[in-house]
């Protein structure tokens, strides 16, 4: 596990070459090569590209075409379930307006995203997406695009099961700010994280990796235990 | 802290056993009475209610039918929010936690027969008691102002109508006036709270009334996250704000609400406005339950928040004297679960751990520009102790700064849905 966020980075670093190419077939929507820029803020949470997996939010290789909330093994907001259920699909213009304002398009997403104004760089991201949708075989062989700012941790710490019923109470802390219910009104969705990711992020802060003053005072008092005992309680909340 | 937190759960398990016993003969559920239907006894009760799954039986005491937040409301005198976004009601804290809320004042407490009495003249019998009444105000420490004066002179300390009373009388100051702000002595609720009200002020009155002037009679040498608000006021409000400290007198400072004048120190001033805000104390059922000292602030056991004069009453937020948290919301709200824990632990044998609290406070000092201060605590044997800090700087980008006021706005949704539900 150790050095796993490195290695990724390497590869996507390898990959932007590729996307150039890409991007002379997908002028109609926007510059694929200026959204794999954009894209750097949907990483943190999302994978994309051969051995995807789910993370914090859902792969989203092949997402245009696909019934919003439709990936089998993954655990979506009520909202999102909602409006898959009503029949929204994923498209060019809904998937514009759900970047361009998360919570207007579905209230309740726990995705932690303020929303893109500006539609030139929306056409971008769109044009980098869709290189990952539309004619998969053309497109370069490629890893998940790295998490951000991911600390060097020991296999160990990553290996610690994490006490739920402890989270609980630790978590009371966490409430105050972020919704149990993982809506995001401006601070952002922790619920259902993968437990490895929340364990990274919180431990980000506390190397001070991630820049936000509040986290870093929150998760550098959290003991390795405490931390996985949060991320354990998180991975399994009930709505 | 392994032995520390040894000792806290020993003693956890002894008090449990040796005070559940009685509830557990009567074959009745424990009963848990919260007074207060604010952030520290809102969150109290939900919290009991929430975890206990039923095992307890919960009454919060609230002669209110809806509660307005102190944090916030002066983002409502500077126009940033709708009076109504402040207001909150316990119907889910009564409908989806099975809470009963009895809607009187507690005029009366009993500790010897674990009773409180209600301004109805119900008595209510309890296992443990949670007293979280907020602040009242110390008579006489404003010469010249008492309550009956407060519909001239608004306090607007606890959010309603004064907030609506002095939002109105801002909007109405002839032009080029004066509003006087008489700043409380420290301990006080919210400490940047008055200064984030003078930035929001200051926002009116740059729109609509620009020759007004400002003027804040403060007992106080230094005051929270001051370094912030000056360089703020500098900016956006430059030569509107005047502050007179204690070096100039400002600490004998009596008022005269006929005339709206002002007496710092023997000279007397004219003002338009005039907010005084007093010195405070713990909400006065804390003193008739026999829990404060004689600071006016009731004595906590750091660990537990519970009343170290009576280990089944618990006193939360700006009531308590607990050491280094400051009177806000935010540290009511994490003092309330730590509380609700150990109460739950003690009555139905459900696990105690360490307590843990925390606390940040916003503030908005013009469109856009927030700024924020925080701190984490540990409990000692002594007092709730600060072990880490933070402060936005001065002279941070614009974008930081709406990025603080956007993240206040969460926060707000936050803890108004991990209060009321």
């Amino acid at each position: 596990m150790r050095g796993r966020g490195t290695l990724r980075l390497a590869l996507c670093l390898a990959l932007i070459p590729a996307l150039g190419i890409k991007a002379l077939s997908a002028t109609e929507i926007g510059n694929a090569e200026n959204g794999s820029a954009v894209w750097a803020d949907c990483s943190g949470c999302h994978e994309i590209g051969p051995g995807a997996e789910n993370a914090t939010g859902p792969k989203l290789n092949g997402v245009f075409g696909r019934r919003a909330a439709s990936l089998p093994d993954f655990n979506y907001s009520k909202s999102l379930t909602r409006a898959g259920r009503d029949g929204v699909v994923w498209t060019l213009e809904t998937l514009d307006a759900y970047i361009a304002n998360p919570r207007t398009f579905a209230s309740g997403t726990r995705m932690s995203y303020p929303g893109l104004g500006d539609a030139d760089k929306r056409a971008d991201l769109l044009a980098f997406l869709r290189d990952f949708s539309d004619r998969p075989r053309d497109i370069p062989e490629a890893a998940p695009t790295a998490r951000r700012d991911v600390p060097e941790l020991a296999p160990e710490i990553l290996a610690l099961k994490g006490d739920p019923e402890f989270g609980e109470y630790l978590a009371a802390e966490c409430q105050t700010c972020h919704r149990a219910d993982g809506t995001d009104e401006g601070i952002p969705s922790i619920t259902h994280w993968p437990a490895e990711n929340f364990v990274l992020a919180m431990h980000a802060y506390r190397q001070k990796l991630r820049p936000h003053p509040v986290m870093q005072m929150m998760a550098g008092r959290l003991t390795e235990e405490e931390i996985a005992a949060l991320a354990a309680y998180f991975e399994t909340i009930a709505d | 802290m392994n032995i520390d937190r040894r000792r806290f759960l020993g003693t956890i398990a002894a008090t449990g056993a040796v005070l559940a016993a009685p509830a557990a003969i009567g074959q009745t559920r424990p009963r848990v009475v919260v007074i207060g239907g604010g952030t520290g006894g809102a969150t109290c009760a939900r919290y009991l209610a929430k975890d206990s799954d039923g095992a307890l039986d919960v009454t919060l005491v609230e002669p209110a039918e809806v509660y307005y937040t102190c944090f916030f409301s002066n983002l409502y005198i500077g126009g940033f929010r709708e009076f109504e976004s402040l207001a909150h009601r316990y119907d889910k804290l009564t409908g989806d936690y099975g809470i009963t809320h009895a809607r009187f004042m507690a005029t009366g407490v009993d500790r010897a027969a674990g009773t409180v009495t209600l301004a109805g003249g119900e008595v209510l019998a309890y296992d443990r008691l949670v007293i979280a009444p907020g602040i009242d105000f110390v008579d006489g420490s404003v010469p010249g102002w008492d309550l009956a004066q407060a519909e001239v002179m608004p306090h607007a300390y606890k959010a309603g109508p004064q907030t609506q009373l002095l939002k109105r009388q801002v909007e109405a100051m002839r032009e080029g006036g004066t509003f006087c702000m008489v700043a409380p002595p420290n301990p006080y609720r919210c400490p940047p709270g008055p200064y984030e009200r003078v930035s929001m002020v200051a926002h009116v009155l740059k729109a609509k009334n620009p020759t007004a002037k400002i003027l804040i009679v403060d007992p106080k040498e230094k005051y929270s996250k001051q370094g912030l608000f000056e360089e703020g006021w500098e900016k956006h409000y430059p030569g509107m704000i005047t502050r007179i400290g204690p070096d100039f007198g400002a600490a004998n400072v009596e008022v005269r609400p006929d005339a709206m004048e002002v007496v710092i120190d023997g000279e007397v001033e004219k003002v338009d406005v005039c907010n005084v805000i007093p010195a405070q104390k713990a909400g006065t059922i804390s003193a008739t339950a026999g829990v404060t000292d004689d600071g006016g602030w009731a004595p906590v056991n750091p660990h537990s928040m519970a009343s170290r004069a009576d280990p089944r009453v618990f006193v939360l937020g700006d009531a308590s004297a607990q050491g280094d948290m400051p009177k806000s919301g935010f540290s009511a709200n994490s003092q309330a679960k730590v509380a609700a824990m150990t109460i739950r632990a003690e009555l139905t044998g459900s696990k105690a751990f360490p307590a843990k609290y925390s606390n940040t406070c916003w503030s908005l000092i013009d469109t856009d520009d927030g700024v924020k201060v925080g701190a984490s605590y540990v409990a000692t044997d002594e007092k709730i102790a600060s072990v880490d800090s933070f402060i936005s700087q001065t002279g941070e980008d614009a974008d930081l700064r709406k990025a603080t006021y956007e993240e206040s706005l969460g926060w707000y949704a936050g803890i108004t849905a991990d209060i009321f539900g």
